[in-house]
């Protein structure tokens, strides 16, 4: 059974959290939105509503108050999905490391796929991490289609 | 057919003697009784109709005992007096028996000295009589049927309140009675004669708790009532001094076209309509009724009572059609849809809602038959019909659902549908019914909008758009309470036969919207030929055979559509709630950590156009048009 | 009227991209591929399914249905208040839809997606009316046989149709219940919960409304000669491009002002053109 593969990159819409950031990395975020680096050429939406999310860019560290929130938010969004880690905070858990109210970066609590560093993170980098993050979400759209054909080839 | 319609008159008084007799404690005996009598009351309306249908033709008589009945007619007015200046007394509201007292001193002075009318006949049945005859023994029985369940859960709830239910029904019987003969009564003097006792019998079943809020909206509801009583008792006195008759046919036609004094009488009876049917400025006695037992609700206030009112505008409208008359009752009608459906919006208990609702669509109603043409007259007729019918189902169920519930407010109705499955369903119908497309209102609807714009009336045009608007809000507001998410159990307590009377009325109500395209050629030509001598179908048959497939695809599009998407599959996730959902999509995370309850409420923008801002300037608004019309009648009258 | 249910959506979608990607060239950026719409629905359609409440489904599936149903109907020459009806129908399935998952945010949603209709709903009636006082008919089919285009004596009722046509093109200033910029208002209001497959329905359904819509804009215009239709077209390129102009230069407005400002034009711009018509006639 041929399943057709559809070319879902072209439609990548993002969450953006933002776990315990100072709010650096956050702003250039938005950044990437404005008129400047422009990523709705990507076909990028910036979509409050996991739900409606492909991409989920999480700023800042992980602490004991946002991990339900952030494994929450993760549930909710529908496969296939990426996760980006944007910011120094977000990937180890950058100078906050050893406080102890900082459990660690987002991979403590939700699988990460892309690691952005910087302290902030500048707005070329996040959206090199974005486009990478794009080309992962296809291939896991692929992977599962392959998967799922394989699956339905096994049980005929 | 002089033996029935006597029958289907005087029975029920006698139903109402027996009833009342029955012991206090045998309660399944009184409930059996009440139960039998109203299948032999709708068993004979059901007759009657079938008996005339067969002729067909308008029928003039008088009843077999004619003088005697007379006689009865003015003792029982006489009656009707004594006792309303009893009870005003006895509850120190003496000032309104004096409007009691001056109508029916008017109205026997006629009868007994006053000069000597015109032998015509008592009793007139044409296709609207009939239509009344169905939707008092059909829809007003059931609602008594279903009293029976309702009474035995309201005093099981309501241990302060007396019981006194065998009076409770009794009224009701006197009240089909009364309602029988008013909608048969071609006399204008026997017509006020049951008019003033359904009066009577609205205001003792409003009072019915004996709170002091009962007794105050009961003589509320008394005193504007006879306000009504006493227009009509003018009219009748004008019309025995000056024209020599107590016919309404007779009146109504040389009324038609005229443009003297012949109109007084025209517009005291339509005066007396408007209080009647709960216009403004007289609709908080409607309001009041609400503290009533949900059967009296039912019965009284939106299936049947009310529609006296619009009955007799119907019955003049071709009187009323392009004077002054007319323009006062169809600017009090636009005026009334429009305001009461604003308020609608603000309240959230489920009673009134359905109230406004119905003072809203007797606004419509009203306006319909004020306007006086064949369309429009075409259009108020099926909006009794369909009204009638969704609104008694509605506040049934809504009776149902606070016995079993404990409240009545819509913010309590939260995922009824998961809750009381088979309440839900019927609430959904009847809220649909009442203004979604395809059902028999929006179609009613639709043809009085038609109509208003063949006759030319921007402002009718305008009163109805924007009140269209409104009214979509509150009933899709409800509709969307009901389907929410909820999962208390609730243990459902609704009697069998509260179950049947509902479930008839569903089943009416589907069955009145297929077969609208039929009943509009079988019934409604014939009774437009009689009235305009002209028949006109206000809405083609394209367009009828449209909405018989909305209707079919209301139903069959959730159906198909439930059954393709049954297997999608996919994760349940909790509701979005920013990330802090508890997991049951009740209750959220607080900032200590602890669960708390996340409520959904309604909109209900009170403050902007609430009662307590909208309703008093309503009212003005309504008195300024009655007394504006009044002052331009009796001007032009005196000319 | 098969036409319409066939070329509809991707008329809709079309639309959609231009939009966007004219909405990215005023903010001065490059903007999305006008096929931007059709790649997101797709995306859409090949996401995993999640639900919050099962119901929601039938309840969508029903709401695209008599979308469509609404347009065919149009289109099919049937009478244009029973077309109205029907969309209001399909309007309601959409918020019940909306508020059966019991979420805070579709709930606040649906609530003002009510508070939209209500204020739509008399200019949209009053069209319907404005059009049978100036023709004589509520049909398509014989609207456009008239001799001379309605809008000659229906200029109050356009310009009222008009502003009301930002609240259904979900266009700032009167997006409050869901809107397809700055998401972080109240999130995605009214779609908050609808995810992959149903969200795309509601994507197809929001493209054949708007061709629908357009296509009455087009019905001010057109008349038996066939130069109108012509006119139609740039009078419809022309009222959309105003839309996308007023949503990148207005704020949205709280939804006392949408009440007031819509019903105040639809009186006077409606209730006036109502009034000399009636005179006229």
């Amino acid at each position: 059974m041929e399943i057709t593969m559809r070319n879902i990159a072209k439609s990548p819409w993002l969450i953006h959290y933002d776990g315990s950031s100072c709010n650096g990395c956050d702003i250039e975020v938005l950044a990437c939105l404005t008129p400047v680096y422009d990523v709705e050429r990507f076909g990028i939406i910036n979509t409050g509503n996991p739900m409606h999310a492909d991409i989920f860019l999480i700023t800042g560290g992980i602490n004991s108050q946002n991990e339900s929130v952030v494994k929450q938010i993760y549930d909710q969004m529908p496969e296939p999905k990426v996760v980006v880690a944007v910011g120094a905070c977000a990937c180890t858990g950058g100078v906050f490391r050893d406080c102890y109210n900082i459990k660690g970066g987002a991979d403590t609590v939700i699988p990460v796929d892309i690691y952005v560093p910087g302290c902030a993170a500048r707005p070329e980098s996040i959206i090199d991490g974005v486009v990478k993050a794009v080309g992962l979400f296809q291939k896991k759209y692929e992977d599962r289609e392959n998967a799922k054909k394989n699956k339905s080839e096994v049980e005929a | 057919m002089e033996t029935l319609i006597t029958l289907l008159i005087c029975l029920p008084f006698a139903m109402a003697a027996v009833i009342v007799l029955i012991p206090q404690e045998k309660k399944k005996l009184t409930g059996r009784t009440v139960q039998l009598f109203g299948v032999i009351v709708m068993a004979l309306a059901l007759y009657t109709a079938i008996s005339w249908y067969s002729g067909r033709v308008t029928l003039y008589f008088d009843l077999p005992a004619t003088a005697l009945l007379n006689n009865i007619i003015l003792a029982g007015d006489i009656f009707l007096m004594v006792l309303i200046i009893y009870l005003s007394i006895k509850y120190h509201k003496a000032i309104i028996s004096v409007l009691s007292i001056v109508q029916t001193v008017m109205v026997a002075w006629c009868e007994l000295f006053g000069p000597e009318v015109k032998a015509t006949e008592h009793i007139e049945i044409d296709w609207l009589t009939i239509i009344m005859f169905l939707i008092i023994g059909i829809v007003g029985v059931l609602i008594g049927i279903y009293a029976v369940g309702y009474m035995e859960g309201y005093h099981h709830h309501h241990i302060m309140f007396k019981d006194r239910r065998n009076y409770f029904f009794a009224i009701i019987f006197v009240f089909y009675g009364a309602m029988f003969g008013l909608v048969a009564s071609a006399n204008l003097i026997w017509m006020d004669f049951f008019w003033e006792t359904t009066s009577v019998c609205s205001f003792l079943l409003i009072g019915y708790t004996r709170t002091e809020e009962a007794i105050n909206n009961s003589f509320r509801a008394l005193w504007m009532n006879l306000l009504g009583g006493l227009g009509i008792a003018i009219a009748i006195m004008y019309c025995v001094i000056a024209e020599g008759t107590v016919s309404l046919r007779i009146i109504t036609e040389n009324a038609m076209g005229s443009s003297g004094a012949i109109l007084i009488p025209i517009a005291m009876l339509a005066f007396a309509a408007l209080t009647k049917s709960a216009q403004m400025p007289f609709s908080e006695w409607l309001l009041g009724a609400m503290v009533a037992p949900t059967p009296s609700s039912a019965l009284l206030h939106s299936a049947t009572m009310v529609k006296a009112g619009v009955y007799l505008l119907i019955r003049i409208s071709v009187a009323m059609h392009g004077n002054y008359v007319g323009e006062m009752v169809y600017l009090v009608g636009g005026f009334t849809f429009l305001t009461t459906a604003l308020l609608a919006i603000t309240v959230s208990d489920g009673k009134k809602v359905l109230a406004y609702s119905t003072i809203s669509n007797l606004g419509l109603i009203t306006a319909c038959a004020g306007m006086g043409s064949e369309e429009t007259v075409w259009a108020a007729v099926f909006l009794i019909l369909f009204h009638a019918v969704s609104k008694s189902m509605l506040f049934q169920c809504v009776g149902a659902i606070e016995n079993t519930t404990g409240s009545r407010n819509i913010e309590d109705m939260e995922g009824l549908a998961v809750r009381l499955p088979k309440l839900a369903s019927i609430l959904l119908i009847g809220i649909a019914g009442m203004y979604l497309a395809p059902f028999g209102m929006l179609i009613s609807k639709w043809a009085a909008l038609k109509a208003f714009v063949d006759a030319g009336n921007s402002l009718l045009v305008l009163f109805i758009v924007f009140g269209s608007g409104a009214t979509m809000f509150y009933w899709t507001k409800w509709m969307a309470k009901i389907l929410g998410g909820r999962h208390k159990e609730v243990r459902d307590v609704t009697q069998k036969n509260e179950y049947i009377s509902m479930f008839i009325h569903a089943a009416i109500l589907l069955v009145l919207c297929l077969t609208f395209p039929i009943i509009s050629n079988v019934v409604m030509v014939p009774l437009m030929a009689d009235m305009f001598m002209n028949t006109n179908a206000v809405i083609s048959e394209g367009n009828t055979i449209i909405m018989i497939i909305m209707i079919g695809a209301i139903f069959i599009v959730p159906l198909v559509s439930y059954i393709a998407t049954r297997d999608i599959g996919g994760r349940k996730v909790p509701a979005y709630m920013s990330g802090i959902n508890v997991g049951d999509n009740e209750n959220f995370v607080d900032s200590f950590g602890n669960a708390k309850e996340m409520h959904v409420a309604n909109w209900y923008m009170d403050e902007i156009f609430g009662e307590p801002k909208l309703l008093r300037p309503s009212v003005i608004g309504g008195i300024i048009i009655v007394i504006v019309f009044l002052s331009m009648l009796l001007g032009g009258a005196v000319k | 009227m098969v036409l319409f249910i066939v070329i509809a959506p991707f008329l809709g979608g079309l639309l959609h991209g231009i939009d966007r990607k004219i909405t990215a060239r005023m903010q001065g950026r490059k903007g999305p591929s006008v096929l931007q719409a059709f790649y997101d629905v797709i995306k859409l359609f090949e996401k995993q399914m999640l639900y919050v409440d099962k119901m929601q489904n039938l309840l969508l599936l029903s709401y695209l249905f008599f979308i469509i149903f609404t347009g065919a109907l149009f289109f099919a020459g049937v009478d244009m208040l029973l077309c109205f009806f029907a969309l209001s129908t399909a309007e309601m399935f959409f918020i019940l839809a909306a508020t059966v998952t019991h979420s805070p945010f579709t709930y606040i949603g649906s609530q003002r997606e009510l508070m939209q209709m209500m204020a739509y709903e008399p200019m949209i009636l009053l069209t319907a009316v404005g059009f049978y006082q100036a023709t004589g008919s509520f049909k398509a089919i014989d609207i456009i046989q008239e001799s001379s285009s309605p809008i000659i004596l229906m200029p109050g009722f356009f310009i009222g149709f008009v502003f009301i046509l930002a609240i259904k093109f979900r266009k700032s200033p009167f997006d409050i219940s869901t809107s397809h910029h700055a998401h972080q208002e109240l999130v995605k209001g009214v779609t908050t919960e609808m995810t992959g497959t149903r969200y795309a329905w509601v994507e197809i359904a929001e493209w054949y409304e708007e061709v629908f819509l357009l296509a009455i804009v087009a019905l001010f215009i057109i008349n038996s000669h066939m130069w109108s239709w012509f006119l139609a077209a740039a009078v419809i390129v022309l009222v959309y491009f105003l839309e996308i102009l007023i949503d990148n230069t207005c704020a949205r407005v709280k939804w006392d002002l949408m009440l007031k400002s819509t019903w105040i034009v639809s009186l006077v711009a409606g209730g006036l053109n109502l009034l000399i018509l009636e005179i006229i006639n």
